[in-house]
């Protein structure tokens, strides 16, 4: 067996908290490798962003890692500082939800894009650097480049921010690209557009995709595989067509009813009720029990397991029961 | 009285509160409001045709606190015996003036700072601009070494106290901070010149230099600029070397404020999105701490600074007079002292313009920290 570009196992991320450690993600398992996008999907607080940076080391201090996060072979949970600082950027690159904080707003856009060259190429001149840094704003078709690099972030929509994150993600031709909802906080023809960009420079620079969104939808038409978490464990994983098919957990079935259908023009949208559990007071048995339709007396004292069937992964009692899911 | 006319000038920044005045920016997070497309120039040009109507308004209120205070500045003019006899005091008040009414003194002494006079001190009967222009470069000298030290020691303690939030090197630097500013400067200055000079004899006691050298030739009144002038290095260490307590002194006072509003300041930035950026570019945490954060935390910083230069005016009274320091402050103490109102009203209005300059010094440098406010 060939490792893998990225891969997760039983990671687990907590927070030091004056009564006891709180644990954000519980034990998860996810691989991606060159060329593949990987969609990870859940409710806000699940976990998502807390495990991708947990697993490149970009937590506060307060928080905990342990499991593994393998990259490339090269385990990332416990590795030195300077030997991360290396992948960060380089190997491994990141964009995040909210294009409008995420650039040094006193800082020329040029600039940053140049300083995310010359961390890791120091031989490059600046003025090479600066010439790349036009390129890439080019390459997400960011119109007028030459005079868009001396401008500073606030001059930019939250769109053109977005594509600016993009090219400075991919400056150094990574491996893995994070993408932590990067469309999110932008209107919806917006988001269309990044998500087209990125579409465009994964294929090309075969990347390896890890794209997290609450919104499943987002996923459709992008996603190879997808996996659901829900209170910081994976509750199901499969290949997108697999998933949208054949939902396996309530869970995921309540999301995919939740997507948006412009055709049918629902009166109401759906949306499962209830709110997940908040950090440290998970209800005994399966963290969704409170919430499930289909919840029995052995959810709420039984934990499920988790079961693989072929390349479809679910943790649930009644997996295979499809009754009654969305009433 | 002792330091009416300083505390007056450094007062009207809270009387006046909200956007931008004249007198410059009342908001640490302000910063200047450039209108759009007002090009830097414009809005310095501005600024300073502004200052001559606010010199104006200094002296005119500096002139007014001089008439309520009780006392009689013919005690400084007239010896005790002079006093009983009423031809001299009627001569004393001719000569300088005191027979006048208000209104007519008030017009007279407008007319002639409009000629670069500021009148004749009661005391060294020399000209009030001449002892002034003598005895500012040692202030300056003083307050601008404070102000060095104390922003060096402010961001780095602010800094430093940020990033390790919570932690020993923290509480370390709250308590730096909280003596440095609830200790009065006066009772700082005496102990530490008790302790350090007098018990330890680690520093230099009072004075700009030591008492048995030969002073330099005065070019620019700045002892550390006049020795190297004159190629005395021995004597410009014993000027350094002189200086440093006092100003640490005086920039231990501010450094308190500072390091907390740079503290403060560093936690919201460190929090923010655009930090995580940084690192996950593979950034170093020092560079991530100072060319992203600290430099986000400019504009703030840049103010309290200016807002520390009025507070040092004012320390520099004190520190001056412990210090045996003979500067600015030590003169407007001894024109208090002998109701020797040209004087203190020349101070007063010597301090005003050094105040408004800091401002528009200021000003102008948010409008080039603060790209926002630059591209208007
Ligand atoms: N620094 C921290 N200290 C303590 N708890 C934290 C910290 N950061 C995150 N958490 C908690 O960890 C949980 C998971 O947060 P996370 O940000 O991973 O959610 P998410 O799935 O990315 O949600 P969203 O869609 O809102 O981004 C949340 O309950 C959050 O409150
Ligand atoms: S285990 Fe039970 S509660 Fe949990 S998702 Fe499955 S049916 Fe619902
Ligand atoms: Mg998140």
């Amino acid at each position: 067996m060939n490792t893998p570009l990225f891969s997760v196992r039983d990671l687990r991320v907590g927070f030091l908290s004056r009564s006891l450690p709180l644990e954000a993600v519980r034990g998860i398992d996810l691989h991606v490798d060159h060329g593949e996008v990987l969609g990870i999907v859940g409710e806000s607080g699940s976990g998502k962003s807390v495990g991708m940076l947990g697993s490149v080391s970009l937590l506060p201090p307060s928080a905990y890692v342990t499991g593994s996060a393998r990259f490339q072979g090269q385990e990332l949970v416990g590795l030195d500082r300077r030997s991360l600082q290396k992948l960060r950027g380089s190997r491994i690159a990141m964009i995040f939800q909210d294009p409008l904080s995420s650039l040094n707003p006193v800082t020329k856009v040029g600039t940053q894009i140049v300083e995310a060259i010359r961390l890791h190429d120091r031989k490059i001149s600046k003025r090479d650097a600066m010439e790349r840094a036009i390129e890439l704003l080019e390459l997400v078709a960011i119109p007028e480049p030459n005079r868009r690099v001396h401008q500073y972030p606030h001059e930019f929509s939250g769109g053109m921010r977005q594509r600016v994150m993009i090219a400075m993600a991919v400056a150094n031709d990574p491996d893995l690209l994070i993408a932590d909802e990067p469309t999110t906080a932008l209107d919806v023809t917006v988001q269309a557009q990044i998500m087209e960009v990125l579409a465009t420079l994964q294929k090309r620079l075969n990347l390896g995709l890890i794209l997290i969104t609450h919104d499943l939808g987002v996923l459709a038409g992008h996603a190879d595989r997808v996996a659901v978490v829900y209170a910081g464990q994976v509750v199901e994983q499969a290949s997108i067509d697999d998933l949208f098919a054949n939902p396996k957990h309530p869970y995921t079935r309540g999301l995919i009813a939740s997507i948006p259908n412009i055709s049918e023009e629902k009166e109401r949208l759906f949306s499962i009720e209830g709110a997940p559990p908040p950090l440290g007071r998970l209800p005994s048995g399966c963290a969704f029990n409170p919430r499930c339709t289909m919840a029995q007396d052995v959810c709420r004292n039984l934990d499920p397991q988790t079961t693989t069937d072929g390349a479809h992964s679910v943790a649930c009692h009644f997996a295979d029961d499809k009754e009654g899911a969305c009433a | 009285m002792l330091t009416s006319g300083w505390v007056f000038v450094n007062n009207h920044r809270t009387v006046s509160s909200g956007q931008t005045s004249i007198f410059g920016s009342m908001h640490p997070c302000e910063g200047a409001k450039l209108e759009k497309g007002q090009p830097l120039t414009r809005f310095i040009l501005k600024r300073l045709f502004a200052m001559p109507f606010l010199v104006l308004g200094i002296v005119t209120l500096a002139f007014l606190l001089t008439t309520v205070t009780k006392g009689d500045p013919l005690t400084a003019i007239l010896s005790d015996r002079q006093l009983n006899d009423p031809e001299a005091v009627k001569a004393a008040m001719a000569r300088w003036g005191l027979d006048r009414s208000l209104p007519e003194r008030y017009f007279i002494y407008v007319r002639n700072l409009l000629s670069g006079d500021l009148g004749t001190s009661f005391v060294t009967r020399r000209p009030v601009l001449t002892d002034v222009l003598f005895r500012l470069p040692a202030t300056l000298e003083l307050v601008g070494a404070a102000m060095v030290i104390g922003s060096t020691i402010g961001i780095s303690l602010g800094v430093l106290a940020a990033y390790f939030k919570n932690s020993w090197i923290d509480h370390l630097a709250r308590l730096f901070a909280l003596v440095g500013s609830s200790v009065p400067v006066f009772w700082m200055g005496l102990a530490l010149l008790y302790v350090l000079s007098v018990k330890l004899g680690v520093v230099p006691g009072p004075g700009r230099l030591d008492p048995r050298a030969s002073l330099p030739p005065t070019v620019t009144g700045f002892m550390t600029i006049d020795t190297l002038l004159a190629g005395e290095f021995k004597l410009f260490a014993n000027a350094l070397w002189h200086l440093l307590l006092p100003a640490f002194v005086l920039g231990w006072a501010v450094s308190g404020t500072i390091s907390r509003l740079v503290r403060a300041n560093m936690l919201e930035v460190l929090g923010r999105e655009f930090i995580l950026t940084a690192r996950a570019k593979g950034a170093g945490e020092l560079r991530v701490v100072i060319r992203h954060a600290l430099r986000n935390t400019l504009v703030p910083t840049l103010t309290v600074i200016s807002y520390s230069f009025a507070y040092l005016l004012t320390g520099a009274v004190l520190t001056e007079t412990i210090f045996s320091w003979p500067g600015l402050g030590s003169y407007a103490v001894g024109a208090a002292r002998a109701l020797d109102f040209p004087a203190i009203i020349g101070v007063t209005l010597v301090g005003g313009i050094i105040f408004l300059l800091t401002n528009l010094i200021t000003d102008i440098a948010y409008v080039i920290a603060n790209p926002r406010v630059r591209l208007g």
